[in-house]
């Protein structure tokens, strides 16, 4: 019974053959000429063009200036910069309030209910020291930055923006051997680059959306954004008088997100003449028309949509690393603690990176979410210096009133100007974090390229904090 | 009741006949699907009947995956899958291969096919493929706000005579259109307003033959089958997915109504 069917079916398929050959090999032209032919005609019938288009007129003016060869990309970083800058500016005086709330008065009520019902010292130090700072503290220093920037980029995508970017990055693209549309993609791992990589799917070919994918992590995502502004606040704005500390703290943030699109494309370029050999396949953009943005609508679904749910998922994973943290400073063997042990073992090896102890072990307990990196370095560094006066103790997250303390810290834990540098050039290219990391797995469906993609950013990231260093010893001391 | 407002008694604008279902899709009674070219504002159409928040943009290729959502309305429970934008159904990406064997073997119940007012003709050529592959569809004619700044007059008489489906003229994004439109679903979804969707006119009485000798012998092995003609292009083009599809026999698991085929 089957077999017959099967043997119908093997019927209809070598028909199909036989007439193809008949029907000669234009037969795929002739009939999307024909579906072209009568839209044409239904359009023709339907449509009626009243006088000039006067709005389409002004979209190609607009379009002329902003995707020109002079100007373009002027105006895309100008734009970013901007961005930035008011990101940097706003944010600071909200985050000082959350913090004042959710740290200085908050810890100090939940301590001491623990204490009213005899909570165990070492529970009330996981539970409260651990996990509720961590978390009060990814929501003091994420969420004010992330309000900021994410309805700012939600106007300039809904503006129609994001295309000519694409338009303007695609011939630098090509030239690297890799897909136009990867622009796209890249402008999504600006926000998340788990959302990156699953946007990769709009490239067709297999070859160029690997690509796309393993060079997904040199965008900045929003859980580096907060690292790279502090860092560059402290060590890049405090070279420059305070008026100009932000738009030059702006500004080195552009730089290192420059940096990210110039190893995205050299990456790119290496893999394409190398493992994935391959000529850059053509595509169509069009360029949308420009739309007013929707300003309510936008700030109510970049606020829903994106914030609360990015800093929902950097207040999940910053639970368990609280607690983590915690552990790892209050665990001891004989003299010294965990924390300690590995960062004096580590020391040495991060030394020659220009990094140190306390950031190796700060990325490897941020694994799973960027976001806590900063809050996690400046914790091991008072434990290590012992640094009196902040913070409530051993192993606590502590808040800092403002950028200048937090400056106090690694100034006292031996950072230097190198090792800032080092800190945002590291942030920009180490191991993509773990969501990320199961999301290419997911779309690759490859041990091999998710290996590919999580360490290739890190060795890069090696290399490149090594020659920095190595060059700033040669100049500099 | 007699002396009400006319206004309320009329199905095309009683709102409160339109229930928001978010991500709620049990049961539901219709299956409807978003179809279109890229950046025309199926998201948007989506969201409008949802009340789902899916991200919209103003790019084209923002849609990779298919979102899905539901609604009531006049009692009805209907679940809405957004499909990736595409500019045809012919070649082989991932997006279009997304939308085109939902629309296929997903058998949806009503297509809403998105088009921009703004480029009528660009956009007809999908819909014309997609009216090829389904009979029961709807066009929403999107971004009428645009198209007037534009100075752009569509008949949607006329569109609708020629593409034998209903036109209902839209603003997604101001919220305009989406009462007529829910109306012209219902009509759809539930048969009293039975399609004549348009068939390419202009092809060869050669290949005609061909499509109709080879429809007659898929009409014996996949009697349930509604797009047999497309099938049989789609096999004299030498497209391989189809191909497998008639090989495998997969093409007849739809015949039962099994709406478990992994897509």
């Amino acid at each position: 019974m089957n077999d017959t069917h099967l043997k119908e079916r093997e019927n209809i398929l070598s028909e199909a053959n036989k007439a193809r050959w008949d029907l000669g090999i234009d037969l795929h032209d002739t009939v999307i000429e024909s579906i072209y032919e009568d839209a044409s005609r239904i359009a023709r019938k339907a449509v009626k063009q009243k006088g000039e288009k006067a709005a389409y007129a002004l979209d190609l003016r607009i379009d002329k200036i902003v995707t020109s060869r002079w100007l373009g990309f002027p105006i895309m970083f100008l734009l970013l910069a901007l961005v930035f800058w008011l990101t940097v500016t706003g944010a600071n005086y909200p985050s000082g309030l959350l913090a004042s709330f959710l740290i200085d008065y908050m810890h100090p009520i939940l301590k001491g209910v623990a204490a009213s019902i005899h909570m165990p010292w070492w529970l009330d130090g996981v539970l409260i020291d651990g996990a509720y700072l961590a978390m009060a503290w990814v929501i003091a220093v994420m969420l004010p930055p992330m309000a900021i920037f994410f309805p700012l980029f939600t106007l300039l995508e809904d503006l129609g923006y994001l295309p000519r970017v694409a338009f303007n990055m695609d011939s630098l693209f090509r030239k690297a051997g890799a897909h136009g549309k990867q622009a796209l993609t890249m402008s999504m791992g600006f926000g998340c680059n788990a959302a990156g990589v699953i946007a990769a799917r709009v490239i067709d070919s297999p070859r160029e959306r690997l690509i796309a994918i393993i060079t997904n992590n040199f965008s900045l995502c929003n859980g580096r954004w907060p690292t790279q502004i502090l860092i560059a606040s402290i060590f890049i704005g405090g070279l420059v008088p305070a008026q100009l500390a932000s738009v030059v703290s702006a500004g080195a943030v552009v730089g290192i997100a420059v940096l990210g699109i110039f190893f995205s494309l050299v990456v790119s370029w290496g893999l394409s003449k190398s493992v994935l050999r391959g000529e850059a396949s053509a595509f169509s953009l069009e360029l949308p028309p420009y739309r007013p943005p929707r300003i309510w609508q936008t700030l109510y679904t970049s606020l829903i949509d994106r914030t609360i749910i990015v800093l929902w998922r950097a207040v999940i994973f910053a639970v368990p690393a609280g607690i983590v943290i915690w552990l790892v400073a209050n665990v001891h063997i004989g003299e010294l603690s965990l924390a300690e042990y590995f960062i004096q073992w580590s020391n040495p090896f991060a030394f020659v990176f220009g990094l140190n102890g306390v950031i190796l072990l700060a990325y490897i307990i941020a694994i799973p979410a960027n976001e806590i990196v900063i809050p996690t370095i400046l914790m091991l560094t008072v434990l290590i210096t012992g640094a009196n006066g902040v913070g409530a103790g051993t192993g606590v997250i502590f808040e800092l009133n403002s950028v200048g303390d937090t400056a106090n810290i690694l100034h006292a834990g031996g950072w230097t100007l190198l090792t800032g540098l080092n800190l945002m050039l590291f942030s920009l290219l180490h191991n993509p974090c773990s969501t990320t990391i199961y999301t290419i797995f997911k779309e690759t469906r490859s041990v091999k390229w998710t290996v590919v993609s999580t360490f290739l950013p890190i060795v890069l990231g090696f290399m490149v904090c090594f020659f920095t260093t190595q060059i700033w010893y040669l100049f500099f001391v | 009741m007699s002396n009400s407002n006319n206004c309320d008694n009329c199905p095309v604008h009683n709102k409160e006949n339109l229930i928001k279902l978010g991500l709620n899709m049990e049961q539901v009674d219709y299956v409807i699907t978003m179809a279109g070219n890229p950046n025309t504002g199926k998201s948007t159409v989506f969201n409008n009947l949802t009340g789902l928040h899916q991200h919209t943009g103003n790019w084209p290729g923002k849609t990779v995956s298919r979102a899905e959502g539901g609604f009531i309305y006049n009692e009805k429970r209907y679940k809405v899958v957004d499909l990736p934008g595409t500019y045809s159904l012919l070649s082989t990406s991932t997006d279009e291969e997304v939308a085109r064997n939902f629309i296929l073997f997903g058998q949806p119940d009503v297509t809403v096919i998105v088009v921009d007012a703004t480029r009528l003709e660009r956009n007809l050529n999908l819909a014309l493929q997609i009216l090829e592959i389904t009979d029961r569809a709807v066009l929403c004619l999107n971004l009428m706000d645009e198209a007037k700044r534009n100075n752009i007059e569509i008949d949607e008489r006329a569109l609708s005579k020629e593409l034998g489906i209903p036109v209902i003229p839209a603003s997604a994004r101001r919220k305009e259109g989406m009462k007529e439109l829910l109306a012209a679903i219902e009509e759809v979804a539930a048969g009293k307003y039975v399609c004549k969707p348009h068939k390419i006119k202009s092809r060869s009485i050669k290949l005609n033959n061909a499509i109709s000798s080879l429809a007659s012998k898929l009409a014996e092995q996949f009697p349930n089958l509604p797009n047999l003609n497309w099938v049989a292009l789609r096999l004299l083009e030498g497209d391989n997915s189809i191909i497998e599809a008639v090989q495998s026999g997969e093409l007849g698991s739809i015949n039962a109504g099994d709406s478990t085929v992994q897509l």
